[in-house]
């Protein structure tokens, strides 16, 4: 167990390493990921899907390439046999895709994701695929119809979302590395609360052919994974252009590696944007907030203030784009060509009928008020001064991001203004929940890259803190140098990791109070 | 701006064709009142003279060359399809005969 437990708390890259000079094999690692899953996810329920057979199945085939050595040992990509988990929102062959919705209950797709592609091309075995927020659309993981994901520091508490399944899975060690997709926080927020790295590329620098679609002009796929250097890494093997998708920048990708293994923040201009922070923030997120710049500060960074004034609109915007984009997108869920098909009970037996009972029954109530506030703001009359003024504040947004940028690098905040709340707390509250995407939402709405690390743990609850960095479009190079100097001086200060200080899971077959006294522990 | 009643809410769920309860229009109703109540701030937010943005980072003629790409298969079109006969997807009556 204790070979395993080294295993499942490797980096990627030391996997990778470790993999191309022989020391282990993949299988040993996807056996050892499999294990993990086993003992935790029952308390966890980070997968949805667990692939086993398939990742065995790739390991063993990396195994026998590297074993016969020669120019296709050559050739293997440096993270082939590293195993990864993909969020259930992105399209697989060979495993089902529910997006965390009823309404695609046991649907399997005819196609790969171009990421699910590049993946497979560079040989990582795929463990399974992670739980969600219906369609991606929510703060906590918790209106997943198949049930809420917790998070490893504290299973009574939510793991963020949308992304909560795969920044949990990579959390309690059940996966070194996975995709999660970001359309207003959905990868950096459910980083922040569960101590682990996620990064939103440039809007286009990541492919969305295959993302189930929520808001197309705000979704982005994007690398989860418990370091910053990993992040890299896998953001290299999905970047880059894609002719399937038209919003696909068709610049080349720059190298992010590169940039994680030699950070540097000497004479770098950081810019704490002044709206983002203090008032609404708990106190332990500004304390560690306020280390964090010291950090970067003492490691030679001018620490500018900017300041965004337009971003005090940016959440009510957001929650007129969404909803307007995700009422159009999953008008496609209408019980014909795919997934659930309801019959009315009574009455005439109409399509329509059909398509109205099939939505009831298929789509959450988080579902459903985006899609009726989506069709609203939308509706004649009302399209103006809701919309188009929505699309007006993101251009204000646009601005504010240009003024902050001329005076600064890379721009700094907390990534979510509290820590992780308890799973039911703010379910029942739309407004609260939307509340906890404040400081990821500006970032989509101007399509510029964002990434979130952890900044430490709160002085109130003990639970991880997320710290945010903001770089102009096509800058996400930034990001990485950034993140690996502040990743490096924090981890000097704690002893290791983060995460080394979270309580470890105990065994599904022991009982999960045990677990749970652990995470009150703190 | 208006604010967001319950008919409007019951119109509202026919046009994307989500069937409601009762119980459920009423609840809707109200929370999306406290929603719509939170946005409306975006109206004043810019005059006439800020351009609306659709796309964040935007690209414009988009082409490919004009060939036959990535074709589905009908049996892989029709493999996620709650009906289908004779290689087509199967549909309930599309008008109401009465």
């Amino acid at each position: 167990m204790t070979e395993n437990n080294e295993l499942i708390r490797s980096s990627a890259a030391a996997l990778a390493e470790k993999l191309a000079a022989r020391e282990i094999t993949a299988v040993e690692v996807v056996q050892a990921h499999l294990d993990r899953i086993a003992a935790v996810d029952g308390q966890v329920h980070a997968f949805l899907h667990v692939n086993a057979e398939e990742a065995l199945a790739v390991a063993a085939e990396v195994d026998a390439i590297r074993a016969a050595g020669g120019a296709e040992a050559e050739a293997l990509h440096e993270l082939a046999g590293v195993p990864i988990a993909v969020k259930d929102l992105i399209v697989t062959i060979g495993q089902p895709t529910t997006a965390g919705s009823k309404i695609l209950e046991g649907w399997h797709s005819p196609y790969d994701a171009t990421v699910v592609e590049r993946l497979r091309a560079a040989k990582m075995p795929i463990l399974g695929k992670t739980n969600l927020d219906e369609f991606a659309m929510g703060s906590s993981t918790e209106h997943s119809a198949y049930g809420p994901t917790r998070n490893p520091w504290d299973l009574d508490r939510i793991p963020g979302g949308s992304g909560g399944g795969s920044a949990a899975a990579v959390a309690a060690f059940e996966a070194p590395l996975a995709l999660g997709t970001d359309t207003g926080g959905s990868i950096r927020q459910p980083g922040a609360v569960t101590g682990t790295v996620g990064v939103k590329p440039t809007y286009g620098g990541v492919s969305r052919y295959g993302a189930i679609a929520m808001a197309s002009s705000l979704d982005q796929i994007g690398p989860v994974s418990r370091t910053v250097l990993d992040s890299a890494l896998l953001h290299q093997v999905i970047g880059g252009h894609d002719p399937r998708d038209s919003t696909s920048l068709p610049d080349p990708l720059e190298d992010l590696v590169a940039a994680a293994r030699t950070g540097n923040v000497e004479g770098m201009r950081i810019g704490i944007i002044k709206e983002l922070h203090g008032e609404g923030y708990q106190a332990g997120v500004e304390n560690r907030f306020n280390e964090a710049l010291e950090l970067l500060k003492g490691a030679g960074a001018e620490i500018v203030e900017v300041s965004c004034p337009n971003f005090k609109y940016a959440l009510g915007a957001y929650y007129l784009i969404m909803p307007s984009e995700a009422s159009s997108n999953l008008a496609k869920f209408d019980g014909v060509r795919f997934g659930l098909r309801v019959l009315p009970e009574e009455g005439p037996m109409t399509i329509e009928r059909v398509m109205g009972a099939t939505r009831a029954a298929g789509f959450g109530d988080e579902v459903k008020r985006r899609i009726i506030l989506g069709t609203y703001a939308l509706s004649a009359g009302y399209y103006d001064a809701y919309y188009g003024s929505a699309q007006k504040v993101r251009t204000l947004i646009q601005r504010d991001f240009d003024a902050a940028f001329a005076k600064a690098d890379v721009l700094i905040s907390p990534t979510a203004p509290t820590t992780a709340f308890k799973l039911g707390e703010k379910l029942n509250d739309p407004l609260a929940m939307y509340l906890n995407d404040v400081a990821t939402i500006p970032a989509n709405m101007a399509g510029v890259p964002g990434l979130s690390l952890p900044g430490g743990l709160a002085d109130e609850d003990g639970l991880p803190v997320g710290v945010q960095l903001l770089a102009p479009a096509r800058q996400d190079a930034r990001l990485y140098r950034v993140g690996a100097v502040l990743e490096s001086l924090l981890e000097a200060q704690w002893g290791g990791p983060l995460l080394a200080k979270a309580p470890s899971l105990t065994d599904a077959s022991s009982a999960a109070g045990a677990a749970l006294s652990h995470g009150g522990s703190h | 701006m208006a604010a967001i009643n319950r008919d409007d809410v019951a119109h509202l769920a026919r046009l994307a064709h989500i069937e409601m309860s009762a119980e459920e229009l009423d609840r809707m109703a109200g929370e999306l009142a406290v929603i719509v109540d939170s946005v409306k701030s975006v109206s004043e937010a810019a005059g006439d003279d800020v351009p609306a943005t659709s796309h964040p980072i935007p690209l414009t003629n988009v082409f490919r060359e004009d060939v036959v790409g990535h074709t589905f298969t009908a049996e892989q079109s029709l493999s996620g399809a709650p009906d289908a006969y004779e290689g087509r997807f199967k549909v309930p009556a599309i008008l109401d005969e009465d």
